[in-house]
């Protein structure tokens, strides 16, 4: 899967999961800050992409992730 | 309509309870022996109005309690209401007590409840609604003799209950926890006449509790209307705890 199909998936899920306004879903937007995720929703971000990828998603490599195109790299590298 | 999973749900306060969410809800009557009581309870509910199922499950093996959310979840869809009501004793007094005592009561009644509240939470935050309820004990908040493999699993509840509380509030998922004193049930029946003037003396309301005492409680924190209670431990033991 390419990374801009990730990318499309990704966005996907944070605005019918989180109701999140389409067009603020960009590779450079900070979860926290700029898309107003707290740190239950990025949880639940990530127990749908464990769904939707069929993959598993350790702690350790979340906690580096603090932007959607940290997200989607991290998902492309374990696709 | 939503569903509501009662584990430990054939007998006691358990059945008690799924009668009393059958008015509300499609009651999922959890057993792990008494397939015969839990279907006699589903068809109670179905006979006044309600809908029911059973489910076997074995809330001290995780996979037993994943197999049946799966189940749950392909007939029903979610979770909405989950009662962790399922619990055993092993009574012996401290010095006494066998470490197998210690653990399976434990496991079954504090670790089977963290299976099934960690199971049914990912449907509710999906749904952005729940409800987990704790069927604690009195004896989790006052202690009792021999029972310290009980009381212990039962305290355990209250902060299990009030951590998912903080975490969840954001949700609209509660979770709360009942705590009952003296009940007449299977679990109650080993005590004599003696025993139970005793215990009534002890008591603000002169009476053993009945399992309808702990359902109606139950049922109100089920409700929409209970929203803003959450973290609670509320006891229903005419006074007991006072």
């Amino acid at each position: 899967m390419e990374t801009n199909e990730v990318f499309e998936k990704v966005k996907g899920l944070f605005v019918e999961d989180l109701g999140i306004e389409e067009s603020k879903v960009t590779m450079d937007a900070k979860l926290e800050e700029d898309l107003e995720i707290d740190s239950l929703g990025i949880v639940e971000v990530v127990m749908a992409f464990e769904d939707e990828f069929e993959i598993e998603i350790d702690d350790e490599e979340l906690a580096d992730v603090t932007t959607v195109g940290q997200a989607v790299n991290l998902l492309h590298s374990k696709i | 309509m939503k569903t509501a999973f009662v584990t430990g749900g054939s007998r006691g306060i358990g059945k008690a309870i799924a009668i009393e969410l059958g008015n509300n809800f499609h009651v999922v009557v959890g057993y792990s022996n008494s397939e015969d009581k839990a279907n006699d309870v589903a068809k109670d509910i179905i006979s006044s109005g309600g809908s029911a199922s059973t489910i076997r499950v074995d809330i001290s093996n995780s996979e037993s309690v994943d197999e049946a959310f799966t189940s749950i979840e392909k007939d029903y869809t979610s979770v909405d209401v989950l009662i962790n009501n399922a619990g055993v004793t092993k009574d012996n007094i401290l010095p006494r007590m066998k470490k197998d005592e210690w653990l399976e009561v434990i496991q079954t009644n504090l670790t089977g409840s963290f299976y099934t509240s960690q199971r049914a939470i990912k449907l509710m935050m999906k749904n952005k609604w729940g409800r987990i309820i704790f069927i604690s004990s009195v004896v989790g908040i006052s202690g009792n003799q021999g029972q310290v493999n009980y009381a212990a699993s039962k305290a355990g509840l209250i902060g299990l209950a009030k951590s998912i509380s903080k975490e969840m509030g954001s949700r609209n998922i509660t979770s709360n926890v009942v705590a009952p004193g003296y009940i007449e049930t299977d679990m109650t029946s080993f005590l004599d006449n003696q025993n139970k003037e005793n215990i009534i003396e002890q008591l603000s309301i002169k009476r053993i509790g009945k399992p309808e005492d702990i359902s109606n409680v139950v049922s109100f924190l089920c409700n929409e209307e209970s929203e803003y209670i959450t973290g609670q431990v509320i006891p229903v033991d005419g006074g007991l705890s006072t």
